[in-house]
């Protein structure tokens, strides 16, 4: 067990990153700490993934010099994909940020729960006015 | 190779391709864009249909020049091909729908990118269809979110910043954890094509190595597709999501884009999963339970509502569980059942949320019962088209709504006893509850009004938008009355899609 863990402490690391990240984004208020946690979730990801796509001992996969033998490279498919989940990820965290500033300017605050009081309390009074104009018995 | 069986990939490329021009181009010019790319779509899915169900047999496509277990590669078979039909078509009808809301909704400098965002829609759901490659399904399910999340912020109302800040963040939850198990699911196989990595699995579980890891894979996938599928518990951003944004874009979400996410789930249930791994069971046993529970609270929910067009969005919880039980009942008839109601709940819920908007629109905007009274009367296509789709919902014979039901009843006939008796249970629960919440907007919008009540002021109904709801009126009697041959394609299509 102990072993394991040392040997696999990449891994480790990048589970208990990912479980960070996914409790920031799901649980922080703060849309700009939610995004910073969401960020750290993929990242946890792509640690895992480059981890997981090095051997120690092997070259990059470049070939040069005439070494044909496959079992001296790494796989490059690994960093490939992590290249193309940084690209999306990249894309997501711009999309957030640019719905932050919107939220940010119709309530001025980045606190969601906040917003989600502000909301509710606005519905709250639009119910209101329903049950009064609605008048019981009037309808099926 | 024949020209037919280039058509997944041209529609794929041609859908992108409508988006990017569409950049360049006003309002008018990406809606004729727009709309010539999915007629283009439909009509090679259509033929792509035609040639997979001659033969009954599937066929992989390779993109690039690496074969297989190197190259990337997309698979097309009767079931896939039926899928792109119907979401092609679901995606023209539900446009055509709100094609005067979106003018009205919309600021003319911004119609443009509302193309494209349903542009990139319809080319990440084919992409998802077709995929035969996890990381291009993941890179297509990101795509689908963002484009999602444009459509959801389609109308400039404070409100939607909220619905598109929740739907992101739940989504992107489920992105993370797809991303995840996807990385696990390379690590122990070493292979990101559906068939070679299915093979590596049944050499492991063969072995019996590997167990715990490969549950908690398949734990991770479901649980991510499930959240961005809107699977009870994970429902909460459905309602706000579906309910402020313009009518095209609701009809749009709630038919289509839950739907990639539960193929692509179907896809790694039968493609990627060994039937013989005791993950198999545990998944089924889950997706049965929530699956119930989404029947019955999703309907409960919508009668709580009083607002019209939410109560369509809970509605929508409650046949995602219908979809998510199918699975569950762990049969082949099962899943025949839950593919048909993708299909079904589509054009029901894009009829449903089409007329809603007519509804709404000539009760001064707004979706409550007190508003609605007599709006039948006011707005008459719409009328129909709502009255119509509610007994679809419910089940009334000769309408598409009913086959589901029915074919829900029979596959679980084929489960075991216990499951049987607690899908029979639900059924008729969740049936009862969709009567009481459908039936009473039905009553309250031909409630007797004053005669002055019941014309509409000011209001013209544009004749493309009747057009497209009663092509969804015909569309929904259609697959009522002949559901076999669409039934037979899916049974076919789902056992060659392993």
């Amino acid at each position: 067990m102990g072993a394991s863990i040392l040997t696999n402490y990449e891994e480790i690391g990048a589970v208990l990153l990912f479980v960070i990240g996914l409790v920031n984004l799901l649980l922080q208020p703060n849309l700009v700490k939610k995004i910073i946690g969401l960020d750290i979730m993929d990242s946890a990801v792509y640690l895992f993934l480059a981890a997981k796509g090095y051997i120690a001992g092997r070259a990059a996969p470049i070939y040069t010099g005439g070494v044909t033998d496959a079992s001296l490279y790494i796989n490059p498919i690994p960093a490939g994909l992590v290249l193309t989940g940084i690209v999306v990820s990249v894309s997501v965290s711009a999309l957030m940020m640019a719905l932050t500033i919107c939220l940010y300017r119709q309530y001025h605050t980045l606190n969601l729960d906040e917003i989600m009081m502000l909301l509710r309390r606005q519905e709250a009074e639009q119910l209101q006015h329903l049950a009064a104009e609605e008048r019981p018995g009037d309808l099926p | 190779m024949t020209l037919v069986q280039n058509f997944p990939f041209f529609s794929i490329i041609l859908s992108m391709a409508a988006a990017i021009v569409s950049f360049v181009l006003r309002g008018r010019g990406s809606r004729c864009v727009h709309l010539a790319m999915v007629t283009a779509v439909l009509a090679m899915s259509a033929a792509t249909l035609g040639c997979t169900a001659a033969t009954g047999e599937s066929y992989t496509f390779m993109m690039g020049h690496y074969p297989a277990p190197w190259g990337n590669e997309i698979r097309v078979g009767p079931l896939e091909s039926a899928m792109a039909l119907c979401f092609s078509l679901l995606m023209l009808l539900s446009v055509l729908g709100g094609l005067a809301h979106i003018e009205r909704d919309i600021p003319p400098s911004k119609v443009n990118l509302f193309y494209i965002q349903l542009d990139l829609m319809l080319s990440s759901l084919l992409a998802l269809i077709y995929t035969n490659d996890l990381f291009t399904a993941y890179v297509f399910i990101e795509i689908c979110t963002i484009a999602a999340c444009g459509l959801i912020m389609a109308r400039r109302i404070g409100r939607v910043y909220v619905s598109a800040v929740r739907y992101m963040v739940m989504s992107l939850v489920g992105s993370g954890l797809f991303l995840i198990g996807l990385s696990l699911l390379y690590a122990i196989t070493g292979h990101l094509l559906m068939s070679p990595a299915k093979q590596a699995l049944a050499a492991l579980v063969g072995q019996k190595s590997s167990a715990v890891p490969l549950t908690v894979i398949f734990v991770l996938l479901t649980v991510s597709l499930g959240i961005k599928s809107g699977l009870y518990p994970f429902h909460t951003w459905i309602p706000d999501a579906y309910g402020y944004t313009t009518p095209a874009a609701a009809a749009v979400l709630s038919s289509l884009v839950c739907k990639g996410y539960i193929l692509l789930l179907v896809k790694l249930m039968v493609r990627v999963l060994p039937a013989a791994s005791p993950a198999a069971g545990r998944i089924t046993d889950v997706l049965f339970v929530l699956g119930v529970t989404g029947m019955i609270w999703g309907s409960v929910d919508a009668i709580r509502e009083r607002d019209v067009r939410r109560m369509t969005a809970y509605s929508s919880v409650a046949q995602i569980g219908y979809i998510y039980m199918g699975l569950g009942l762990g049969t082949q008839w099962g899943m025949v059942a839950a593919m048909f109601h993708v299909i079904s709940h589509g054009a029901m819920k894009a009829l449903l949320f089409i007329c809603t908007a007519g509804l709404t629109e000539v009760s001064g905007g707004r979706g409550d019962r007190m508003a609605l009274r007599g709006a039948g009367y006011r707005h008459r296509i719409a009328g129909i088209g709502f009255a119509i789709g509610s007994m679809s919902m419910i089940g009334i014979p000769l309408l598409t709504g009913f086959v589901s039901k029915y074919t829900f009843a029979a596959a679980a006939t084929g489960a075991a006893p216990r499951r049987m008796v607690a899908a029979w249970i639900a059924l008729a629960v969740s049936t009862t509850l969709n009567a009481v919440y459908f039936m009473r907007t039905v009553l309250v919008l031909y409630t007797s009004v004053e005669p002055s009540q019941r014309r509409a002021k000011d209001y013209r109904p544009s004749r493309i938008e009747n057009a497209a709801t009663i092509g969804l009126i015909l569309l929904n009697i259609a697959l009522g009355v002949a559901s076999p041959p669409v039934l037979e394609t899916l049974s076919r299509g789902l056992a060659v899609f392993g």
